[in-house]
């Protein structure tokens, strides 16, 4: 069997490639799979922790994350197109209207 | 004590038309708000005469307890109303010579704008007088006493748009603010000790308290605060100030508030409370020596004036000084006695004045008047009643109550032959000024400009718009006498100024006001009879006197002022200074503007204005918003709009919890 800290830290690894994608990357779509990433990594570890410990709560959070997931994907991707319609960019810097 | 439903329904009554006037009168015509006022105003009058028809001279105080009002542990006030011989007095001039001068304020102001306003106020001005006569206790009495403030304010500053019309108001009402605090704090004093402010329990509790003969005490202290409030409302030195400049009003407003009622408060108040009085002999020192000081000293300014209703103004002054020299030398009755004649022959002169300054078109310059008896007979003849009362000729009415005063400023065991004397030289002096004010505008030739177009004040810029019907459309013409519904309510006034003073003959004034009056006055009475035989040669010696005092006045006043009309100028050449000074009423106004006006405007300038609202209030306010605004300045850059920098502070942030969870779980 595998051992819980390989996951734990494939987990982490994956977190990290969210955050660094997240915090770097100037495309709407490219941030947003990067938030995507996070998620599932942390997934991982709520499903590793509950086969560690057989509690069956870890596993039922993990399909509200990703039923949350599926839902947020809808609306950010609607928001997203609805982004490009007016501004004809995806380039998050670029989309500043809001500074004072 | 008898309960009477009725007599609430005495004060609301004006309420009622004060308020149907001031809330729908703009959009009325002028028929259904002169219908309004006078129906309620006459109502509570009709009240007023059939339940004193019932009232005998002996029957039990009338009362009517209308609703709770305060309730704070031992100490209660309620709504009610009162009625025995002395409010019943009060009542029936109030409503009685108010009615008739509602009556001659339609001939007078119906061509003014204002109109339904000026309806309004006087019957509110109704309300809030019957309601501080009919009080139960001193707190609805105070009601009442700042009500009649307000309407005396808004009537005086009736002509608003004019500034020493609203400047009068202001002086009004502050002048009598100063009163209305001694009041207050007699009131507090009351409280305190007798833990009541019911007349009836006041009073109980004060009867068995010793008279404070040998130093001022409490009552001495109550009774000198109720003085300085009625020197307040009844214009006394030294609050006297306010009145004469109270004469912008209109001149009926002058007549029933500044003359005939509303002055007379204070008077009424220190007769009510003479059970205290009567226990402080110093505070009664005080109100005599006050009432004369101000009767000589009033009626000096008066002989100077011009305006015939500053002469007015001032002998009001004069004549209320005799009411507090009758109330401080232990003599109520007789004060409330010559309050009553005053009311009636003084809204006579201040209404026949009206007339007068009607007729000739605003003008209230005397020395431009005269000549008047040939254009306004009617007028002439009420008036001529009117002083020769004031003057003090028997048998009209002032010649009972004066020489009553007199009389017992000399004789009571609280008076002396100095009060009696600088009451005569008062008579004199009035019966003077009174004489000049009637030859200078009735007698001679008219001095006033034939054609005159002398717009002074807003009746006379009516009063050409209604004329234009009968004098050709060119302004005001010829002195012409006014019209029936004014000369009706000087014809009643004339009558009742005349034969007012009967009732007084043989003391039935006095017997009659005895149950309110019951120490004092028994006392008194017991005193007379005593003194009956010796006192008898001593009255008719004095009343001779001051007859002839009067007769004196009328005759100077001849000399002066008909005979050889060119004297006065060089006598007042003569006098110089001394002439100057009373001409301009002792620079008494000056006097207070330096030491008292000054000061206030100068501080509320510099420390209150400056220092405090601007200096603190402001600043407190204007350096906060300035420090909230630096703040934000600089706290505004972390919203660049970068999205990415908004991620970065996320995930600085959850870094941030992360580590305290660390460290925190590590420890």
């Amino acid at each position: 069997m595998v051992p819980l800290s390989y996951y734990l830290v494939l987990s982490g690894i994956l977190f990290v490639c969210g955050v660094l994608g997240f915090l770097i990357k100037r495309n709407i779509i490219t941030i947003f799979m990067s938030i995507e990433l996070m998620l599932n990594g942390v997934n991982l570890s709520f499903v590793a922790f509950a086969a560690q410990w057989h509690a069956l709560s870890g596993q039922v959070f993990v399909f509200f994350v990703m039923v949350v997931a599926a839902a947020e994907a809808a609306v950010g991707l609607a928001i997203i197109i609805a982004v490009y319609r007016t501004r004809e960019t995806l380039n998050v810097d670029r989309v500043n209207l809001l500074k004072l | 004590m008898t309960p009477n439903p009725y007599l609430w329904l005495i004060p609301i009554l004006p309420l009622a038309g004060a308020a149907i006037n001031g809330f729908f009168g703009r959009r009325s015509s002028k028929k259904a708000i002169t219908a309004v006022a006078l129906v309620f105003c006459g109502l509570a009058f009709f009240l007023a005469v059939v339940i004193a028809a019932r009232f005998s001279p002996a029957s039990a105080p009338y009362y009517f307890n209308l609703a709770h009002w305060l309730r704070s542990g031992s100490f209660q006030v309620d709504f009610s109303f009162y009625l025995d011989q002395l409010s019943l007095v009060m009542l029936l001039v109030v409503t009685g010579v108010g009615f008739l001068i509602h009556i001659y304020s339609v001939g007078y102001m119906w061509d003014d704008d204002g109109y339904y306003r000026f309806m309004s106020y006087m019957n509110l001005f109704m309300f809030f007088m019957l309601t501080l006569v009919l009080a139960k206790d001193y707190l609805v009495m105070f009601i009442g006493w700042e009500g009649v403030g307000l309407s005396s304010y808004l009537l005086i500053g009736y002509w608003f748009t004019k500034d020493s019309a609203a400047a009068a108001g202001k002086k009004a009402f502050i002048v009598n603010r100063i009163g209305d605090c001694g009041f207050l704090i007699a009131l507090f004093l009351m409280i305190k000790h007798f833990g009541s402010l019911d007349f009836t329990r006041v009073f109980t509790a004060v009867q068995p308290l010793p008279t404070e003969t040998a130093g001022a005490g409490l009552l001495t202290a109550i009774g000198l605060l109720l003085m300085v409030g009625a020197a307040g409302k009844s214009a006394q030195i030294p609050l006297y100030v306010w009145l004469p400049d109270a004469m912008e009003g209109p001149t009926p407003v002058s007549a029933l508030i500044h003359a005939a009622t509303m002055v007379t408060a204070g008077v009424y108040m220190v007769a009510r409370s003479s059970a205290i009085f009567e226990r402080a002999p110093m505070a009664m020192t005080v109100v005599a020596i006050i009432g004369t000081l101000t009767a000589l000293f009033a009626a000096t300014i008066g002989i100077a004036q011009t305006d015939i209703k500053k002469v007015l103004a001032y002998s009001t002054i004069s004549q209320l000084g005799y009411m507090f020299m009758a109330c401080g030398v232990g003599a109520f009755s007789a004060g409330i006695f010559h309050l009553m004649t005053h009311a009636f022959f003084k809204g006579l002169l201040f209404l026949a004045a009206g007339s007068v300054i009607h007729g000739i078109g605003g003008e209230q310059d005397m020395r431009k008047m005269g000549g008047l008896r040939v254009y306004m007979p009617w007028t002439f003849l009420t008036m001529t009643i009117a002083t020769f009362t004031i003057a003090g000729f028997p048998p009209l009415a002032a010649f009972f109550s004066k020489d009553e005063i007199l009389w017992k400023a000399y004789s009571s065991p609280y008076g002396s032959w100095v009060y009696w004397l600088l009451g005569v030289t008062t008579a004199f002096i009035t019966s003077f000024y009174m004489f000049r004010l009637w030859f200078l505008t009735f007698f001679g030739d008219y001095r006033g400009a034939p054609a005159a177009h002398d717009v002074k004040h807003q009746p006379a810029d009516a009063h050409a718009m209604h004329d234009k019907a009968d004098h050709d459309g060119h302004g005001h013409g010829e002195p012409h006498e006014s019209r029936s519904v004014m000369l009706g309510p000087l014809f009643i006034l004339a009558i009742l100024s005349f034969v007012g003073g009967w009732i007084g003959i043989g003391g039935r004034f006095e017997h009659f006001l005895a149950p309110v009056f019951q120490s004092g006055a028994a006392a008194e009475l017991a005193h007379e009879n005593a003194g009956e035989a010796a006192g008898r040669g001593t009255e008719s010696l004095l009343m001779l006197i001051s007859v002839s005092a009067a007769i004196l006045g009328l005759l100077l006043a001849w000399t002066l002022y008909l005979r050889r009309p060119q004297l006065p100028a060089r006598i007042a050449a003569s006098l110089g200074g001394l002439y100057r000074a009373v001409a301009n009423k002792y620079y008494i106004d000056e006097l207070y503007a330096v030491l008292f006006v000054k000061p206030v405007v100068d501080g509320s300038t510099t420390i209150l204005w400056h220092g405090v609202d601007q200096g603190v209030i402001d600043a407190a306010v204007n350096d906060s918003a300035d420090a909230a605004r630096h703040v934000s300045d600089t706290v505004r850059h972390m919203q660049s709009g970068n999205l990415r920098s908004y991620a970065g502070w996320v995930a600085a942030g959850g870094a941030v919890v992360i580590a305290y969870m660390v460290w925190m779980g590590v420890r």
